[in-house]
C-alpha cells in the first residue's frame, strides 16, 4: 500500500480549507476517520442496531456480535491474555478515571504515594489529584531533563513502601518521545508496585503487548486510531480487575439486585454499567486491520523520512526550540512540539491555519510540562502515515513564512 | 517578495493591518499584568486596563501573542473615551461590519468574544455606580 493509495482510505482529507488543500497534522489530537470506520458504524446503526447483552431477537444478537468480536480483536491487537481484559469505555480519559476510582479508591489510602511522570496529560493527573483530595494521598513527580526525557534513574529512589501506584505514558503528546517502559516497569514491580500506561499517543505508532510488557493498566481511544470518536479501551490484567469494585452502577453491570444489595457481573461486564457505544465500538475492528496493514506496508518508510525531515529541520533552525530531542529517532514519534523565539504559538497556528496547515497551539493539556520548561504553551505538529513527504515540506516552507510575517 | 507571499492573499492584508496595530500598541505597564486584570478564555494571555476620566471610560491593553494584542488594540481604540453607558449598551456590531469575526478561528472568536464581554462588563460596573 502507497501513501497515496491510503489516503484514498480518509475522505477527510480530500478537501480545501480557504481555497488551498488541507494540510492536516493534529493527528495526536485526533486522526481522521478511515472509510472502513465510516462504514462500519453506519452499517450497525442502520442494519444491526439492538440493544448489546440483554435481548434475544436477532438484531440484539448481531449487535452483541459486533461488540464482542471487537472486544477480541483489541485483545489480539494489544497482546492480552483474554478478552475479559478487555473493558470499553468512552476513551482514555474514562478509562484513567475509572482506574482512580476503583481501584485507587480501593487501594489508595492516606499517608500513601503515587508516582506520575511529569510529562503527563492533564487526564493522567486530575482524576488522581481529585481522588487525592478525598483520600489524602501524595503526588510525587517523575521529573524529566531538559531534552523531555523522563530521568528513569530517579524512579528507585522516588518509590518507597508507601508507594502505590506509577503512572506513566508510553508517548508523550507533547515530546513525542517513546517513553523506556520497559524500565519502568521492572523498577516498580521489583519493589511490587503496579504500573498504569497512558497508550493514546502510543497505541497508533507502537505495535504494543500488554502480556510481554507486563504492564498492569494500559489506556488509550479510539478516536486517535482511525476508529470512531467516544470509545476507549481500558485493558487491566484480570486478577487486578476482579479484586476492582464497579465504578458505574447501571444496567447490565450486575449480577442480581435487591433492596437489601446487589451483586454484579463478572469482569469486564460490571465496568460497563448502561448501553454502550453500540454502533461505534464495532469500528475498532476495520481500524485495527488498517493500522496492522499500514505497518506492514511501505507507508511506515515513509513516515519515518517525515520524521527525520522535519526533526532535522526544526532542530537545525536557530529560532526555533524543539522539545523532546532525542539522538535516537527510534524513540520519537512523529510529534514535534516547540517554541519560536519571539514569536506566539497561537499567532504561528493562526497564520498556518490560513495557509490550509492544521497545527495544535497552546497548552496541549500538560500544564505541569509547559511549567517545567517555561513556557504558557508551544506550537505542535503531529503526522501520521497518511500524510505524505510533500505535505511535511510545504509545513516547513510555510512555518518559515509565517515566522517571518510575524516576527 | 511577491513570490514569497503567493500563499498568502486577501486575508494576509487584514492580518497585516492587524499585526501592525498591535506592533504600535502603547506600551502597557509590566506592573499591570496582573491576575486581575487577565481576561480569561484566550489562548494568549491579554491584560486590560480601565481608567474613568472626565466622565469617561479609557482602556489600556496588552497579550503575549501579537494577532491578539492587535484584537484588543482595535476595539481598545473604538471604546475609549466614550461614556461607561455608551458601551455598556453598545452592540458591537462593528466587529462583524469589518469582518473581524469570520476571520477567526473559532479559539480566536471565543478568545474575541471574551475580550468584548470583559470591555462591556467593566463598563457595566462603571455605569451601575
Amino acid at each position: 500500500m502507497t501513501v497515496k493509495e491510503l489516503r484514498k482510505q480518509f475522505p477527510g482529507l480530500d478537501r480545501e480549507v480557504y481555497g488551498k488543500p488541507l494540510i492536516y497534522l493534529d493527528n495526536a489530537a485526533t486522526s481522521q476517520r478511515c472509510l472502513g470506520v465510516i462504514d462500519a458504524q453506519a452499517d450497525s446503526a442502520a442494519h444491526h442496531n439492538g440493544n448489546t447483552h440483554r435481548s434475544v431477537y436477532a438484531l440484539a444478537a448481531e449487535a452483541t456480535r459486533a461488540y464482542e468480536s471487537a472486544r477480541e480483536r483489541v485483545a489480539q491487537f494489544i497482546g492480552a491474555t483474554s478478552s475479559e481484559e478487555i473493558v470499553f469505555t468512552s476513551g482514555t480519559t474514562a478509562s484513567i478515571n475509572l482506574v482512580a476510582s476503583s481501584f485507587g479508591g480501593k487501594f489508595i489510602g492516606p499517608g500513601d504515594e503515587i508516582i506520575i511522570a511529569e510529562s503527563e496529560h492533564h487526564s493522567d493527573i486530575i482524576p488522581w489529584q481529585l481522588l487525592s483530595e478525598r483520600k489524602g494521598f501524595k503526588i510525587v513527580v517523575l521529573p524529566v531533563e531538559d531534552s523531555g526525557k523522563l530521568r528513569v534513574d530517579t524512579l528507585k529512589g522516588l518509590i518507597n513502601a508507601k508507594t502505590k501506584l506509577v503512572c506513566a505514558a508510553q508517548v508523550s503528546n507533547v515530546l513525542g518521545l517513546v517513553n523506556p517502559l520497559s524500565e519502568i516497569i521492572s523498577i516498580a514491580h521489583s519493589q511490587g508496585v503496579p504500573v498504569l500506561v497512558d497508550g493514546a499517543q502510543g497505541v497508533v505508532h507502537r505495535k504494543i503487548s500488554v502480556k510481554d510488557l507486563d504492564c498492569d493498566f494500559y489506556a488509550f481511544s479510539g478516536h486517535k486510531m482511525y476508529a470512531a470518536t467516544g470509545i476507549g479501551v481500558l485493558y487491566a490484567k484480570k486478577s487486578i480487575l476482579e479484586q476492582m469494585p464497579p465504578y458505574m452502577g447501571g444496567g447490565e453491570m450486575i449480577g442480581d439486585v435487591s433492596w437489601e444489595g446487589s451483586t454484579y457481573a463478572d469482569v469486564p461486564y460490571k465496568f460497563e454499567a448502561g448501553t454502550p457505544n453500540i454502533n461505534s465500538v464495532p469500528t475498532f475492528v476495520p481500524a485495527i486491520n488498517l493500522l496492522e496493514d499500514i505497518w506492514a506496508s511501505e507507508t511506515a518508510l515513509e513516515i519515518a523520512e517525515i520524521k527525520k525531515y522535519v526533526y532535522d529541520a526544526l532542530s537545525s533552525d536557530e529560532r526555533i526550540v524543539l522539545r523532546g530531542t532525542t539522538e535516537n529517532l527510534e524513540e520519537k514519534v512523529p510529534l514535534f512540539s516547540f517554541s519560536v523565539n519571539g514569536v506566539h504559538h497561537e499567532d504561528l497556528a493562526l497564520v498556518l491555519d490560513k495557509m490550509g496547515i492544521a497545527v495544535r497551539s497552546g497548552h496541549m493539556c500538560a500544564q505541569p510540562l509547559m511549567k517545567r520548561f517555561g513556557v504558557t504553551g508551544m506550537l505542535r505538529a503531529s503526522f501520521a502515515p497518511y500524510n505524505t513527504l510533500e505535505e511535511a515540506k510545504t509545513f516547513i516552507k510555510s512555518l518559515n513564512k509565517a515566522i517571518e510575517l510575524l516576527q | 517578495m511577491v513570490d514569497d507571499f503567493a500563499m498568502f492573499d486577501e486575508w494576509l492584508d487584514k492580518y497585516e493591518y492587524i499585526i501592525g496595530l498591535g506592533k504600535n500598541l502603547e506600551a502597557f505597564p509590566e506592573e499591570k499584568k496582573t491576575e486581575d486584570r487577565l481576561i480569561s478564555g484566550c489562548q494568549s494571555r491579554v491584560w486590560l486596563d480601565c481608567e474613568p476620566r472626565d466622565g469617561k471610560l479609557w482602556f489600556t491593553a496588552d497579550s503575549d501573542a501579537i494577532i491578539t494584542k492587535g484584537i484588543i488594540s482595535l476595539l481598545i481604540s473604538v471604546y475609549s473615551g466614550r461614556t461607561a453607558k455608551e458601551i455598556a449598551e453598545d452592540d458591537f456590531a462593528f466587529v462583524s461590519e469589518i469582518g473581524l469575526s469570520e476571520n477567526l478561528s473559532p479559539t480566536r472568536a471565543n478568545g474575541l468574544s471574551s475580550m468584548i464581554a470583559t470591555i462591556k462588563k467593566t463598563a457595566s460596573e462603571y455605569a451601575g455606580q
